[in-house]
């Protein structure tokens, strides 16, 4: 490691250490606001690991999501709390492996398909198992407290920064980077794109399903409608893409802004959140392809220029 | 034999929704997400007619169409034309027009949400029995199916004999060779992505008669036209009938013999079978 990466490493972690104090301010109103902004800041991140470089759009986050909370909402009478996101984790990862097996060898329409439908899927099944048991849905009574879950999401989000650095650094990162060029360069020159694609999008899998172990107390109550709501898979694909999917702190730029505006929103005009989503989609397609990273990519560039010519 | 004439009555709407989507992504190469919402307009469209004034929703057709079919070609030249442009390759092509068609779908939803406000609607239309092979059917979906029947019938005649159909399953297969050849592919794109909005919302109207909508179900229906596009094969119109009536009586087994909830959970496992053992369709041919 060079010296830069010291610092920057070090800049990290007081970063960490001091978003890590919000509880302690005490203001219940912005520690669940925090708690949110952790929450996509996870999903999002490990989101783009995977959409960044192979430019799949993959829709699956609520499917993974809700799946995470039955885990817990099932489990947490008879096994420690952590057991069960690690549960969580290994399970997402699994259907991760399996939609990835059954579309990523196939072309990226096909994927964006599947993974569009895969909460409903995941939704009708549960819901008809419940109908067949008799039940609707599940009480979760911890004593896990807000501070609690933002501590458990603050690690998870350093865990998935982590692994995105290492993965850039690793033989796979420089394959997927190869991949998201051309993906037939990528293919002469040896490498198994399917395979890398697929072991890439467990990563999102298993985390988005880690999230939503960890945020299950918060609910208190859940049932099918609530915990795939498919409305979950879009606010990451904006959130991801309007911060810029091509860095790895890039989709955190586009969390923050995004979450405070939907919590805007939704609390002074709660019908018009689908219309907020459809001009975010548009945005990002016509005005900031890259994202907010891409803008002030644009503006050091210029900036440099202007000192060189100067 | 019932639950089969049912699937294949379902099967028949199913179809011409399908072809609509197959003239947008196969033709015009625009995979249009918000193909849902263009479904629910038009059955929106069929039931304030009916409801204002006691039209028949299948004469409403003849204004839906000709609506559906201006707003769908304007999007396309104001939208969706400068993706087409600044494309690079068609992967590039494909995730900007996902990401805009999801953007209008939202906007679509979010539009009918305020104008029709969130319950579902439906109203009564030809509610009435028919004997039919000595089971009993309603007469809507029979109706439905009729003018579904004609419909596919007479595109895939215009896109068989016509100059202007065989121009577009000209660009469907090779774009870049199409314009040497003196086809306007910029002009025929946007007509097939037009034609294929008014036949979604055609296919709207006439499910409305028979299914309960609301102003979020687009992307339901959305879903099953991907399905039904990707099983018969991108651009094969032959194919798509035949998925669709397939889709349409698997549809109609599983909700009647298990679950109506797993409607969906159906339409998946055909889709997987698809994407596993023949990913080019059912009649495509295996790539080279």
């Amino acid at each position: 490691m060079t010296g830069t990466e010291y610092r920057n490493l070090a800049l990290f972690a007081l970063a960490i250490a001091v978003v890590a104090l919000l509880p302690l301010s005490g203001s219940g109103y912005w520690l669940s606001i925090g708690v949110t902004i952790a929450m996509f800041t996870v999903l999002a991140t490990s989101w783009a690991l995977f959409s960044g470089p192979t430019h799949y759009i993959s829709l699956a986050t609520a499917a993974f999501f809700g799946i995470g909370t039955y885990v817990t909402g099932l489990g947490f009478e008879t096994l420690p709390f952590w057991s069960l996101i690690a549960i969580a984790g290994v399970i997402g990862a699994v259907l991760a492996a399996l939609v990835g097996l059954a579309t990523l060898r196939l072309s990226g329409v096909y994927f964006v398909i599947f993974t569009l439908g895969l909460a409903e899927l995941v939704r009708q099944i549960i819901t008809w198992a419940q109908n067949r048991s008799g039940q609707k849905g599940l009480y979760v009574l911890t004593d896990i407290d807000e501070a609690g879950i933002y501590w458990m999401l603050l690690a998870l989000a350093v865990a998935v920064w982590l692994t995105g650095w290492l993965i850039g650094r690793s033989r796979l990162g420089f394959a997927l980077r190869i991949i998201g060029d051309d993906e037939t360069v990528a293919r002469h020159s040896g490498i198994n794109t399917a395979r890398a694609k697929v072991l890439l999008f467990m990563v999102p899998g298993a985390v988005a399903a880690m999230t939503g172990a960890i945020l299950a107390p918060r609910y208190v109550y859940i049932e099918p409608a609530l915990a795939f709501t498919p409305m979950l898979s879009f606010q990451v694909v904006i959130m991801a893409l309007l911060g810029g999917a091509g860095r790895l702190w890039g989709p955190l730029l586009g969390v923050i802004p995004f979450t405070l505006l939907w919590e805007q929103i939704s609390s002074t005009f709660p019908n018009q959140t689908t219309l907020l989503l459809g001009v975010a989609f548009l945005i990002i397609v016509y005005v900031l392809p890259r994202g907010f990273v891409g803008l002030i990519e644009d503006a050091r560039k210029g900036w440099s220029r202007r000192e060189g010519y100067a | 034999m019932d639950i089969l004439i049912t699937g294949l009555l379902l099967g028949g709407t199913y179809a011409l929704i399908a072809m609509g989507l197959n003239l947008q992504y196969g033709m015009a190469r625009i995979m249009n997400l918000a193909n849902g919402e263009m479904l629910v307009a038009g059955g929106f469209g069929a039931f304030w007619l009916w409801t204002a004034g006691q039209t028949s929703p299948l004469l409403s057709v003849f204004l839906v169409a000709p609506i559906a079919f201006a707003l769908n070609w304007g999007i396309y030249r104001v939208m969706l034309q400068p993706l087409v442009r600044r494309a690079r390759s068609r992967g590039q092509l494909e995730t900007d027009a996902i990401l805009a068609t999801f953007g209008l779908s939202f906007i679509g939803v979010g539009l009918m949400l305020a104008v029709f406000g969130g319950d579902y609607f439906s109203y009564s239309y030809l509610a009435r029995p028919i004997q039919l092979a000595g089971d009993t059917y309603a007469l809507n979906r029979v109706a439905s199916f009729i003018a579904a029947v004609i419909l596919c019938g007479l595109l895939y005649a215009w896109l068989n004999h016509s100059r202007a159909g065989m121009s577009i399953r000209a660009i469907a297969i090779a774009p870049q060779s199409a314009a040497l050849v003196g086809i306007n592919v910029t002009a025929l794109a946007a007509l097939a992505f037009a034609l294929g909005g008014a036949i979604t919302a055609v296919g709207g109207a006439l499910i409305s008669t028979y299914l309960t909508l609301d102003a979020s179900t687009g992307v339901v229906f959305t879903l099953k036209a991907l399905i039904i596009v990707i099983m018969g094969g991108v651009g094969d119109v032959r194919g798509t009938i035949i998925a669709a009536l397939l889709l349409g009586v698997v549809e109609t087994f599983v909700a009647t013999l298990i679950d109506p909830g797993l409607t969906l959970a159906a339409a998946y496992a055909l889709f997987v079978a698809i994407l596993l053992f023949r990913p080019q369709g059912l009649f495509g041919k295996a790539p080279a």
